[in-house]
């Protein structure tokens, strides 16, 4: 949890923290600035010096907040959700005063969906988060109630973890975690506005009961919040999830700020009760006996009993009474026209465009150890409440379920998010954040993913430091912002091991080494976490330098390497030459006495891999350089496409509304041509001549006048002002 | 105190020109490319970052110089199917450009001094007098290499010319062997651009070159659209399609597994080789070297006295075969050479093919079938005074057996010549084209007497073989060699696929060499793969929670 150097602190208080009163950390609205006082002068002495060391920073100290009766932060997160958590703490761990604003406290990080965390692509982006300091694969790998590992046999860079979680005991973590961060601060709150300064900048935002909250910084991060509505079968209601309200105002007032906003769909299924299930004929799916983890901090590791999913299927009768009563579903009764995402079809859309098939499958997964709610994965539907029931009768296993909670719809307003850079912060406001589900994302790995990057960058901008942009080629979080803010995006956007053209490069064992010396730069990683990252980095290093010395010949172990690999060993061949035999694993190594006892398991799989694959990562890699070389061609962010007559009308339109950061990301976007990219490149090329021979002019000028302004060339200090 | 100075150190120092001011590593700084933004002066500067794999020890090079448009490309820029010339240069240009030069050059020099195996060193602005040789080491043409090293080039980038001989063949072969080795073809006006992108060329130039850069890609787009392209474009475009429908087997498993049926493996390796082997056989088709090297076989076959040995005088403009009245008069092979649009072939004037008893006619027989097989392409002479006859079908059937049984892969292309067209009865006007629409290729008439014909025929071997002439307006010629590159890099990347598969690697290193074939195989290089799989995923799998 703690970054840094100065964030040691908040460790060292943590325990302290938890035995505060909770009514401490409420305010009354009748004197803001008064019970803020007390409300530090309650806290033990080691709060108070954290807070003094903001009074020092000179933006937001106490004297100010005593003057205006305001509350000023550094960071302001709306929405406590997975996007809003990881935010809000990246924020606050950089050293952020940050303000977590959240609809219901008690529902903070919640699982309104699949009570799972990661799967293919997923489970990359979780890693990613880890890696960078964040905390979503903390969270999964202490709640999770089953753990497998998918695609095992296809290859590294697809392997997945999949973690299916305990939702109450995942959001109570998660809640503890927010709470014991010292620059944190929560407040339930809904926000109807942002407040906006005189240069289109961020300033605050504004609550339904009238409360003013300022900050150089906001996140929003407002899921299937912002003027939701949920549905079951013909009828509706204005929520944000089932049983909770959802939130009004903010649509119109960014709209009255002229973002675009438009609506996106999505669904759960029915929750029914485990006691009235027999799984006597169901298919049992057993965890993994070997427990894999999410996040490279091995505090984390901590194994659990874990709880058993079942399998089951369609039935005949299940196909018939959707097709019976299909004018009952919204898309087939024609009264809602918004298309579902097309990787969660409606069972009634499988059963209808996928006619051949007799059954499909069914996941009943628990939602935790102490609740009884199954989640019945793949059987989301929009009939109606009277018919759901039926339904999940047909269900072999479920012929006498009780069921819990119905299945629902949920309609939301989104924010498409060309309108965002790949910081994501907004292109129309200065220090306005977007992330999550207003993106245009689903998925709670998503979602964090988004909200890690927008809370580094948050704070980041707070203390006017240059915003991080993670390029598509160094991550899965990269290639997701791309993708948001690049392509025109029709449905919730899913990650997926396609969607990544470097994936072999992307895997889940490097995403320590590819981004944990980014977020130890950014200020996320602590002491112990880098001298963890450093001392397994440097065994591997050791590993592989052993394996390419060592040299074995004949034996058992030989025998054994022959019949798996079905290749000849050759005398004296190096334990790296056998390890590169098809089928070779490190285990088979272990098993013969030529392992490393002192490497983990995690370590000898980036080991194994890093030696076996090493031609095909080569390859990648240098057909990446390639890329990097053509494509991370800055352009100004201030061209005027309209201008470019040597660009089709088309792409002169879709470069107006992107305005991509670089040549690759405008090759990206759609119905910019090959031939429009060469245009750009002129055009810029250009560019540049004419601004450097402007400059050459008007050095000769003043060098004419005055000899001690040619010393400082005009492109320093643009240098100097961005930097400061 | 000292902790809130703590705090406050690292950050509140901005250095200008440093976004990482200070840096907890400083050893280990180089890893993270910091792409440095200097130039825009807006409200938000940002960082872009391409992290590296620490582990990784092949270093994504940060010291290398970043260069506009990294590939190696390469064309013919002197002017083509303009009449022969005494010399046409083919240019490489780009980072590779000298090492793909030293794959296909081989200086004369160096052969003596030192066998010829060291990589190529040239010195800049040093012209070499060498040989330009195939895959297989076989001499294509003579030729002068004049490098031209970086910065010192008219791209800016290192620029090898290979002078040839002025012959379109030679420059064609020689710019393959290019492609061969790892050149890319170049986009019209792309040395242009290149140059101009890195520093050359005035500025009232660029948008000149823009100009022509959009109409030229403009003409090429409609010519793509107007679907004039021939050759193999339907080809392409099928392997095109079966590389994305594999991709969508391979990708719905990896990121849907436990809602799929499990692959079946096997048939999958099976499309696979059968795709290989069609982009083999294609590029065999295209392949105008081998075919250079030893020229075209064409065989003339039919029923004696239909005119076989006056079609090979006429076609070789020659007295090479004795032509008489009388069947049977040719017994043996005679073989006349002749260049087809520069191609060299051998014609082989065959004994008429009939039940016969004498001895030497029967060997002639024979030999005439033999020939037939070994052919690149057959010629059926039948006479247009009989028209088809009984005979000619039979004689057909029989050849068509005697292919089938010698088990050849792929047999020769056939086609039908309805000789002496001149003495043709004017009722005799039934379509041969129904008749035989199935076995032959092409038919053609012509009159060996006139001579009439003749060129047509000539046309017609050039098109079964998949050897386009080489038209001087040089469009279709372009689109021909863009596809052999598409092919080219298809191959290439099954080839590798087929290693992996070999290999024993996991499934999704398929994806990697399938994806790049699909790549190789878009009509625009911008195609959105990942796209299309998805779209076919969804659309062919269910899937979902």
């Amino acid at each position: 949890m703690a970054s840094a150097t100065p964030r040691l602190l908040s460790s060292l208080f943590t325990p302290l923290r938890l035995t505060y009163p909770i009514h401490a950390i409420r305010t009354s609205h009748r004197s803001r600035t008064l019970s803020f006082l007390s409300f530090n002068l309650r806290r033990p002495n080691g709060r108070l010096r954290t807070v003094s060391s903001f009074a020092s920073n000179g933006t937001n100290g106490m004297e100010r907040m005593g003057q205006k009766d305001e509350e000023r932060y550094d960071v302001i997160v709306v929405g406590g959700g997975h996007a809003g958590c990881e935010a809000a703490l990246a924020s606050a761990r950089l050293g952020a005063r940050t303000l977590l604003l959240t609809l219901n406290l008690d529902r903070i990080a919640w699982q309104p969906c699949n009570p799972a965390v990661g799967g293919p692509a997923k489970s990359q982006l979780v890693h990613e988060v880890d890696a960078l300091g964040g905390e979503i694969g903390k969270m999964a790998d202490r709640c999770y109630l089953q753990k497998r590992v998918l695609n095992l046999s296809k290859g590294p860079a697809v392997r997945a973890l999949r973690a299916q979680t305990d939702k109450r005991e995942y959001a109570m973590e998660m809640k503890k975690v927010v709470e014991s961060n010292s620059n944190l601060f929560i407040r339930e709150a809904m926000v109807t506005e942002v407040l906006i300064g005189k240069n289109d900048n961020i300033q605050g935002v504004r609550t339904f009961f009238g409360m003013d909250f300022f900050a150089p910084s906001v996140v929003l991060t407002t899921g299937t919040f912002m003027s939701g509505k949920i549905w079951v079968g013909r009828a509706s209601m204005p929520a944000g999830r089932a049983g909770e309200s959802a939130s009004l105002g903010l649509t119109e007032n960014l709209q009255s700020l002229g973002f675009e906003t438009d609506r996106l769909k999505t669904g759960t299924p029915a929750r029914v009760d485990c006691r009235s299930i027999d799984f006597s004929g169901l298919e049992p799916q057993y965890g993994d006996d070997e427990v894999s983890w999410f996040s490279f901090d091995p505090e984390c590791h901590i194994e659990r009993e874990q709880m058993c999913c079942y399998l089951t299927r369609t039935t005949s009768e299940t196909h018939k009474l959707i097709s019976d009563n299909l004018n009952e579903t919204p898309t087939y009764g024609g009264w809602v026209d918004a298309k579902g995402p097309r990787y969660c079809p409606s069972i009634e859309d499988k059963i209808v465009r996928f006619r051949d098939k007799e059954s499909h499958q069914i996941f009943l997964e628990p939602e935790g150890r102490t609740v009884p709610e199954l989640y019945v994965q793949g059987f989301s539907t929009g009939l109606p409440e009277r018919l759901q029931l039926a339904l999940l009768r047909t269900l072999p296993g479920l012929e006498n379920c009780v069921m819990l909670r119905p299945a629902y719809a949920v309609e939301y307003d989104f924010l498409p998010a060309y309108q965002c850079s790949r910081s994501l912060m907004t292109k129309k406001i200065e220090g306005l954040f977007f992330s999550g589900q207003i993106n245009g994302t689903t998925g709670y790995e998503e979602a964090a993913a988004q909200g890690i990057i927008s809370g580094i960058n948050a704070a980041r901008h707070s203390e006017r430091k240059p915003l991080i942009v993670l390029e598509r080629e160094s991550s899965y979080i990269g290639t997701l912002i791309d993708d948001l803010v690049t392509k025109d995006l029709r449905e919730p956007y899913r990650m997926l091991t396609s969607r990544s053209e470097h994936r072999l490069l992307l895997r889940a064992d490097n995403a320590d080494s590819r981004l944990t010396p980014l977020g130890r730069e950014i200020g996320l990683i602590d002491d112990r976490r880098w001298e963890l990252y450093q001392s397994k980095q440097l065994r591997i290093k050791e590993e592989k330098e052993r394996l390419k010395n060592v040299r074995v010949s004949g034996g058992e172990f030989a025998a054994e390497v022959t019949t798996v690999s079905g290749q000849p060993v050759r005398d004296h061949t190096t334990l790296e030459s056998i390890l590169k035999k098809p089928h070779v694993q490190y285990k088979l190594l272990d098993k013969h006495g030529f392992g490393n006892e002192n490497l983990s398991r995690c370590e000898k799989d980036c080991v194994e891999i890093d030696i076996k694959y090493a031609g095909f990562i080569m390859r990648q890699q240098s057909h990446l350089q390639q890329i990097v070389n053509q494509e991370h061609k800055r352009l100004p962010e201030d061209l005027d496409y309209y201008s470019m007559t040597t660009l089709s009308h088309e792409s002169r339109e879709k470069l107006s509304k992107v305005r991509p950061q670089t040549i690759g990301q405008a090759s990206r976007i759609g119905g910019v041509s090959p031939a429009d990219i060469t245009a750009l490149l002129i055009w810029v090329e250009s560019n540049r001549r004419k601004a450097n021979q402007r400059t050459q002019q008007e050095l000769l000028r003043s060098g004419a006048t005055d000899n001690h302004m040619a010393a400082s060339s005009p492109t320093d200090s643009v240098v100097q002002a961005t930097a400061i | 105190m000292a902790l809130a100075l703590i705090r406050l150190l690292p950050w509140r120092q901005p250095k200008p020109h440093c976004l990482f001011p200070f840096s907890l590593n400083p050893t280990k700084t180089h890893f993270l490319f910091h792409l440095r933004h200097c130039q825009a002066s807006t409200s938000s500067p940002k960082t872009l970052i391409l992290t590296q794999d620490e582990r990784s020890n092949g270093s994504l090079s940060a010291e290398r110089e970043a260069i506009v448009g990294s590939g190696t490309i390469a064309a013919i820029v002197t002017s083509l199917g303009g009449g022969p010339a005494a010399v046409g240069i083919v240019r490489l240009s780009g980072p590779t450009a000298v090492a793909v030069a030293g794959q296909v050059f081989r200086p004369v020099k160096r052969v003596k001094e030192e066998g010829g195996c060291v990589a190529w060193r040239p010195k800049s602005h040093f012209v070499e007098y060498g040989y330009v040789l195939d895959n297989d080491g076989n001499v294509i043409d003579e030729v002068l290499a004049v490098p031209m090293l970086a910065p010192r080039s008219y791209t800016r980038e290192d620029v090898v010319e290979l002078q040839c001989h002025g012959n379109d063949v030679c420059l064609h072969r020689v710019l393959r062997a290019c492609l061969e080795a790892g050149a890319t073809l170049a986009e019209p006006g792309e040395f242009t651009l290149r140059a101009f992108l890195n520093g050359r060329l005035d500025l009232s130039q660029a948008e000149n070159i823009a100009r022509l850069i959009s109409a030229k890609s403009a003409a090429a787009a409609d010519s793509a659209l107007a679907g004039i392209q021939g050759g193999f474009s339907s080809l392409v475009k099928s392997l095109r399609i079966q590389c994305i429908e594999l991709l969508t087997e391979l990708e719905a498993r990896l990121d849907f597994e436990d809602e799929l049926p499990p692959l079946c493996l096997p048939s999958l390796i099976d499309k696979i080789s059968v795709m290989q082997r069609d982009l083999q056989d294609a590029l065999d088709t295209a392949n105008y070297d081998k075919l250079l090297q030893s020229g075209l076989q064409i065989a003339i076959i039919g029923r004696p006295n239909v005119g076989k040995s006056s079609l090979l005088n006429a076609w070789s403009k020659s007295e090479r075969a004795i032509v008489t009245e009388i069947a049977g008069t040719t017994r043996d092979v005679v073989e006349a050479n002749v260049s087809i649009h520069g191609i060299p072939a051998t014609l082989l004037d065959t004994a008429g093919i009939r039940e016969t008893d004498d001895i030497v006619e029967k060997i002639g027989v024979k030999r005439s079938e033999a020939a037939a097989l070994a052919a690149d392409v057959i010629i059926m002479a039948i006479s247009a005074v009989d028209g088809w006859s009984e005979e000619d079908a039979k004689l057909i059937e029989h050849i068509v057996m005697s292919q089938k049984s010698a088990n050849q892969a792929m047999t020769a292309p056939m086609i039908l010549v309805i000789n002496k067209d001149d003495r043709k009865p004017k009722d005799l006007l039934i379509s041969f084209e129904e008749i035989c629409s199935g076995l032959f290729k092409k038919v053609v008439r012509t009159c060996a007497l006139t001579g009439a014909g003749i060129s047509e025929l000539e046309k017609a071997v050039l098109e079964v073989r998949g050897l386009e002439p080489i038209s001087s307006a040089g469009r279709k010629w372009t689109v021909n060699q863009r596809q052999f590159e598409q092919l080219l890099r298809a191959q290439e990347a099954f080839v590798r696929l087929h290693t992996s598969i070999e290999e024993q690697l996991p499934m999704d290193f398929w994806t990697i060499d399938l994806r790049e074939a699909a790549l190789a195989l878009g009509q625009i290089s911008g195609d959105d793969i990942s796209e299309e799989v998805l779209t076919s995923i969804f659309s062919k799998f269910c899937i979902g929670k």
